[in-house]
């Protein structure tokens, strides 16, 4: 089960500014523990936002995002209450969804 | 004669050239790490061990299932905020001076009857005592250092610190000292803060817990002093003992008044 992620949203005129932290491993699959064997590779590659449930960003991902990720993107025409809901889904299929109401 | 005093003149001005760009080379590139982190900030991943840790403190676990709301920090039971910057502290009721993390893993013992495994760090439950520090040391942002020495066993502890600090021993004959009693020093571009001053030391004290960005780990003090012993080539430093909490305790104390800056980030 994974940690939530931590999204903040404030709305400036039209815009939200919103900033998410993702709490995933991001393993690349290039490295190796110290029995030697690699590491599987294990990362976010969809990210999906959504302002009051309409899509308005999607991303692929890949290896080369750090670990614990930092996604900043600007939304037009949000209002504070106004719901951004994020998703990312990894290679593993593994999936999570959280979202906050814009300030 | 008067040639010589003029050629000396222009030496001691050319001289002093040098040192001003050496000087002003250094100041550029501590712009630039200042820049790094100021960049970083933003979006510290620390932020998510704060949310973890603020979770854990309320949640009931254990065979006791009860949660940690009633641990006692030192400024009364479920008392958090300040808590932080005034710890190590000496405990009544243990009859030592303890710090945050020694603290945090007596409380879940005798409160939830948990017994922490805590020798390895950042497994098991010293991950749950990472998060939880991470979010008691946020509560405390920006509160004066105010490490008590009211106490006796406070004052020898510090003590304590103070004669570990300066003890040269290990392979390398190494001290604490060697590296953290002079001003401007670093490895690299790492600074190292003079922790015989008040300001470096306050904020050296207050840095940690810390994101390292190069390992996506979050280290609180302990984990920082015992890497500290490991680059010196000494014996292990063991999670919240005696030693460990003596050096915190000196560290603390030097840097009685300053702003606390945790959770930050490192690189």
């Amino acid at each position: 089960m994974s940690s939530p992620m931590r999204i903040r949203a404030k709305v400036e005129g039209d815009v939200a500014d919103v900033r998410v932290l993702m709490s995933h491993e991001m393993e690349t699959g290039q490295r190796k523990a110290s029995d030697g064997k690699l590491v599987p590779a294990w990362f976010i590659q969809d990210v999906t936002a959504a302002l009051n449930g309409k899509t308005v960003m999607t991303a692929q991902w890949g290896p080369a995002v750090s670990k614990n990720p930092y996604l900043q993107f600007k939304v037009k025409g949000a209002k504070a209450g106004d719901k951004i809901t994020v998703t990312w889904k990894d290679n593993k299929g593994e999936s999570r969804t959280d979202e906050a109401a814009i300030a | 004669m008067r040639k010589q005093i003029v050629r000396s003149v222009f030496l001691a001005a050319g001289l002093g050239l040098m040192a001003g760009g050496a000087l002003a080379q250094k100041t550029e590139t501590e712009k630039g790490i200042d820049r790094y982190r100021e960049l970083i900030a933003d979006g510290n991943p620390a932020e998510l061990w704060e949310m973890q840790g603020q979770e854990l403190w309320k949640k009931k676990a254990g065979p006791n299932q009860v949660s940690l709301e009633k641990c006692d920090l030192g400024l009364g039971a479920g008392v958090v905020k300040g808590a932080f910057v005034s710890l190590p502290r000496y405990f009544a009721d243990t009859g030592k001076v303890m710090d945050l993390e020694g603290r945090l893993a007596h409380c879940m013992k005798t409160i939830q009857g948990i017994e922490p495994k805590v020798s390895t760090y950042n497994r098991d439950d010293h991950k749950n005592i990472v998060a939880l520090v991470t979010w008691i040391a946020a509560e405390s942002k920006g509160m004066p250092v105010n490490v008590p020495q009211n106490h006796p066993e406070e004052k020898r502890v510090y003590e304590v610190g103070k004669r570990a600090f300066f003890y040269r021993a290990g392979p390398y004959d190494f001290a604490c000292a060697t590296c953290h009693a002079e001003d401007n020093k670093r490895i690299r571009l790492q600074g190292l803060p003079n922790l015989l001053k008040k300001e470096p030391a306050g904020s050296a004290y207050t840095s940690w817990p810390a994101y390292r960005v190069s390992n996506g780990e979050l280290w609180p003090m302990n984990k920082r002093l015992e890497d500290c012993f490991r680059q010196q080539r000494f014996p292990e430093l063991k999670f919240s003992s005696e030693l460990s909490v003596a050096l915190s305790m000196y560290m603390g104390v030097n840097g009685n008044g300053v702003a606390s800056l945790a959770p930050t980030i490192k690189r």
